[in-house]
């Protein structure tokens, strides 16, 4: 359906991104109607939000990284840390923080049934986090969360175990911020816990581990709802239904983006669902639908602040020869999907697809790309990743919380 | 043609194998059909078999939800050998244990695509002879991983599902 792909003045572009637009007078036609989306600027339920490249002691810059700062206490006490370039990850729940030089804090150590420290394996596709679980109270801008287990990235605390492998040893595990490329990870999608059930955690799914002790072999074992690693925004006093972000529209490549990150869905005057369209998700898979290019990706499809770009699969465009997992099609490709809620809500997206050699050739120090894409593998998902969010108030419900618009989990945009 | 096989024999081999092996018997890709059942031991699943022609599919269908199938060549050099294993499910499966002898080429090729500029994405791995593809996200994942050598004469990598 090549109809669908309109061929943009990519490579005139260039000298422009940083102004507004890209060729108002020259034949390529950008001509964007829609209004900006507007972004929260005070509150109690709002933070700062910023793209960069993430910390500057990690080795890898990042692209299209979404980063805040977190505020973690001692349990009851005055005796906190303050966090920052912790990634905002609307794919995961729970907050993770790498330890020591990062956490400074001395924070209580959640036990497993067995009176041992219960300790975690969360998989991610390309790589995991291994850690003990350990509770804080949880300050982010003007929300509060008390006693909140979370995960302390650390493979020295305790040995990793073999089923903790995906991949395994200090080639899959992202426990310091040079191989997970930020401080933290701030989970904040559409579940309150983070094993993927509202029930105990099994423990054959190796998830939560008891360590008897720093070189014993760790024992899978279950987590209770309580004792898995939580939400934050599941546990604020308030605004604890869900979450929007909202970053303004990035024209090509941009150094930095700043927005915000706001807490709550119809809870304030700064929260309200306005002309969002709420697009369920299917609870049991936590997906929605995407017809795109004649694939229907029917609940397969999802968004996700914390991936990177758009991923998809599309044989028509190239792979990069230098940046081999994402694409590079000769110019910038203008493209068009349907998006589909699981029981409600419909709607087309546009988007853009750009050369991704050419965006890291061109500004490798930058942060904010609008057209990165790549492909997802056989028979795989339709990933809206980062760049769906720019220029686009997106809203993540919690399943199970009690939001406007419909039932819960859901997106809305 | 669908038959399932959780039969006398089955257990008889089973059990068989917990007697016979001191160490888990790490398996899958590359390995022998014994392998398919140790991993169904270890997943806690049951199994099901449906013969393809040139292949069999064993499905294990996991305790935790997850379904693991893997592929068996039936004729031919890669005869009796898994060339071939796909996933679906809330969670990921153990790895290690489903990618076997093949687990630390795939552990360094997904660190490699990691770094490139911190890509938290789907996992595309195409090596001269390791192809691994995982997608998806939490209560959601999909993924398939096969040795392209290995592939029993006329079985399109599509058929991996």
């Amino acid at each position: 359906m090549k109809d669908m792909r309109k061929f943009l003045g990519f490579a005139a572009c260039f000298g422009m991104v940083f102004s507004v637009g890209c060729g108002g007078g020259s034949s390529s036609n950008n001509t964007n109607t829609t209004p900006p989306n507007t972004i929260a600027s005070s509150g109690t339920n709002v933070v700062p939000i910023t793209v960069n490249t993430g910390p500057s002691n990690s080795p890898y810059l990042y692209a299209n990284g979404a980063f805040v700062s977190v505020t973690l206490c001692v349990p009851g006490t005055s005796t906190c840390q303050t966090i920052d370039e912790v990634l905002v990850d609307t794919g995961s729940f729970g907050l993770r923080i790498v330890s020591s030089p990062v956490l400074t804090l001395s924070l209580p150590q959640e036990n497993a049934a067995d009176g041992n420290p219960m300790v975690e394996c969360l998989q991610f596709l390309d790589s995991y986090t291994w850690g003990p679980v350990q509770t804080a109270d949880i300050q982010i801008g003007g929300e509060k969360a008390s006693a909140v287990p979370i995960q302390v990235l650390s493979d020295t605390d305790y040995a990793v175990p073999g089923a903790c492998s995906s991949p395994s040893g200090d080639s899959g595990s992202t426990d310091t911020v040079a191989t997970l490329g930020a401080n933290g990870i701030l989970g904040i999608g559409q579940l309150p816990q983070d094993c993927g059930v509202n029930a105990t955690c099994p423990a054959n799914v190796n998830q939560y581990y008891s360590c008897a002790s720093a070189i014993a072999t760790c024992n899978p074992v279950a987590s209770t709802v309580a004792q898995q690693v939580q939400n934050p925004v599941s546990l604020f006093t308030a605004d604890n239904n869900g979450v929007i972000i909202e970053l303004p529209a990035v024209s090509g490549a941009e150094a930095t983006v700043s927005g915000s990150l706001v807490f709550g869905i119809g809870t304030q005057s700064n929260n309200g669902l306005g002309g969002a369209t709420v697009y369920n998700a299917d609870p049991s898979t936590l997906n929605f639908s995407t017809s795109f290019d004649g694939t229907n990706y029917s609940d397969a499809a999802f968004i996700d602040s914390g991936s990177n770009g758009y991923f998809f699969n599309d044989s028509g465009i190239a792979t990069c020869s230098s940046n081999v997992d994402f694409f590079c099609p000769s110019s910038t490709l203008n493209l068009s999907a349907t998006t589909q809620g699981f029981t409600t809500g419909s709607g087309t997206v546009d988007f853009n697809v750009a050369n991704a050699d050419t965006l890291f050739n061109q500004f490798p120090n930058d942060a904010a790309f609008s057209g990165l894409a790549g492909p997802a593998g056989s028979q795989a998902y339709f990933d809206w990743g980062l760049p769906f969010f720019y220029g686009r108030n997106v809203y993540t419900a919690i399943e199970g919380a009690t939001a406007p618009g419909g039932t819960t989990p859901y997106w809305a945009y | 043609m669908s038959v399932s096989v959780k039969s006398k024999a089955l257990v008889l081999g089973t059990v068989f194998l917990i007697l016979s092996t001191t160490f888990p018997a790490w398996a899958a890709l590359g390995g022998d059909i014994t392998s398919v059942q140790s991993d169904q031991l270890r997943m806690q699943g049951t199994i099901r078999t449906t013969a393809k022609g040139s292949y069999a599919v064993h499905e294990i269908q996991s305790a935790a939800g997850t379904v693991v199938r893997e592929y068996v060549a039936s004729a031919g050099d890669s005869a009796g050998k898994v060339f071939a294993v796909a996933w679906q499910g809330p969670y990921l499966p153990d790895m290690r244990q489903l990618l076997g002898s093949y687990f630390e080429q795939y552990a360094q090729a997904a660190k490699a695509q990691r770094n490139t500029r911190m890509r938290r994405a789907p996992v595309l791995i195409d090596e001269p002879g390791l192809t691994v593809q995982i997608s998806g996200h939490p209560r959601s994942f999909n993924g398939r991983a096969y040795i392209p050598g290995m592939l029993p004469q006329g079985v399109p990598a599509e058929d991996i599902r």
